[in-house]
């Protein structure tokens, strides 16, 4: 193809999708799009795996049996929500094995939210109500994406995540009409995961070059700085209402813009955790990776049994 | 090693209705490509019935031979009921 004939493909393709149409599959695009979906796409699913690291520390040890199942429950959907969306990468044409390697050698990243230890059972209540709150925030504003299997697996996300963040916000609430000591330990655990759930929304909008690109294609439909302001705005009252106290000195409500102003982060924190340096990055890398490599025999199993017994006829139900 | 082939996954919601595309998801064999998809798509009663295809079996079309491929159909307008010109007063036709 000629250069000009590449550019009046990508003019039609920015048509297209500045009239809202979706991009498909097999659908024509540009490089970059591809690249940049591949991209977002598998660190999307990332997070959605290794966010079950966490929160699976705690499954053992859960207070009562109603807190177990719900757990269980949580941990298994956000494992399918990484099959949904490495399925979604998967038709951009990357392999599984390949988003694996990546996400194995560190060359992909995933939220560094989940390079935070939960070092007590309010921490399953904080992620569930910030964490996944936070994560809503987000995927709530894809839903109506270009690329069409990723907007379909992010209906499917949304429809799941709102039994997270009630279960989650029930513990806390839990907590906060209990002992004293209950009610320290959930106050010190909003503490500790106040900002970096702030953080979950990215660099502010002046330090993120690629905002503009991914606006054009939808791939974001609300900037980082936009959308940090409305999960403070929605946080806020919730905090207040059982009693907890935000971590924020600065933290007003501002009248005239009709928003909550509130103290500036850490950046340099969240660039150490983003390069690696948080508390728990290489102990969730390592363990992902002995659960890959360990269960290697498994695949290869199955596989060999597969191919063993394909003779065999398999009853089609209609 | 071989990587376990993909499978794509079709629900029927409830009798009455078609079996629709869910997702797709990697399995070994039918068998466990059924009882993943199950268990990943049907978690909160979602289905009655699942059929599962491996997805090297599906033939698809091309869009970028969507001209010639839909085109037939573009100016066929008498395939259609508006295409008709009766009196108002005619009823329920
Ligand atoms: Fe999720
Ligand atoms: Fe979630």
């Amino acid at each position: 193809m000629s250069e000009l004939e590449i550019k009046s493909l990508e003019e039609r393709f920015n048509q297209r999708i500045a009239n809202d149409e979706k991009i498909e599959p097999k659908d024509w695009m540009p490089e970059k799009y591809r690249k940049t979906h591949i991209r977002q796409i598998s660190q999307h699913a990332h997070s959605e795996i290794v966010g079950m690291l966490p929160e699976g520390n705690w499954i053992t040890r859960c207070p009562t049996l109603r807190r177990k199942v719900a757990l269980l429950a949580k941990v298994q959907d956000e494992g399918g929500h990484g099959l949904y969306l490495y399925s979604a990468a998967e038709t951009l044409g990357i392999s599984r094995e390949e988003m694996f390697d990546q996400l194995h050698t560190g060359e992909a990243k995933y939220s560094s939210i989940f390079n935070y230890p939960t070092l007590t059972w309010a921490d399953i209540g904080t992620i569930g109500w910030l964490v996944d709150g936070a994560a809503i925030m987000n995927q709530v504003a894809l839903i109506n994406t270009s690329y069409g299997p990723y907007g379909r697996a992010m209906i499917r996300i949304c429809k799941e995540e709102s039994f997270h963040q009630r279960q989650g916000y029930e513990i806390i609430m839990t907590l906060m009409n209990g002992t004293d000591e209950q009610k320290a330990m959930a106050q010190d655990s909003l503490n500790r995961f106040w900002w970096p759930a702030l953080m979950m929304f990215g660099p502010r909008d002046a330090d993120s070059p690629n905002s503009e690109q991914s606006m054009l294609w939808k791939l974001k439909r609300k900037t980082n700085d936009e959308l940090r302001q409305a999960f403070v705005d929605q946080t806020v009252p919730q905090a207040e209402l059982i009693g907890l106290t935000i971590p924020d000195p600065q933290l007003k409500w501002n009248e005239e813009r009709k928003h909550y102003d509130f103290g500036d982060l850490d950046w340099e924190e969240f660039w150490q955790v983003v390069h690696g340096h948080g508390p728990c990055n290489k102990q969730r890398i390592d363990a992902r990776k002995k659960a890959w490599n360990e269960g290697a025999w498994v695949r290869d199993a199955a596989m060999a049994y597969a191919e063993k017994s394909s003779k065999r006829e398999f009853k089609q139900a209609v | 090693m071989k990587n376990w082939p993909l499978w794509e996954v079709f629900i029927r919601s409830k009798n009455g209705l078609e079996h629709r595309h869910a997702g797709s998801l990697h399995a070994s064999d039918a068998k466990m490509a059924l009882e993943n998809a199950r268990d990943v798509y049907t978690r909160r009663m979602e289905g009655v019935s699942i059929w599962v295809v491996p997805s090297a079996q599906i033939t698809a079309s091309n869009p970028e031979h969507n001209g010639e491929m839909f085109e037939p159909a573009a100016d066929k307008a008498y395939r259609h009921p508006t295409f008709y010109i009766l009196p108002d007063e005619l009823k329920h036709m």
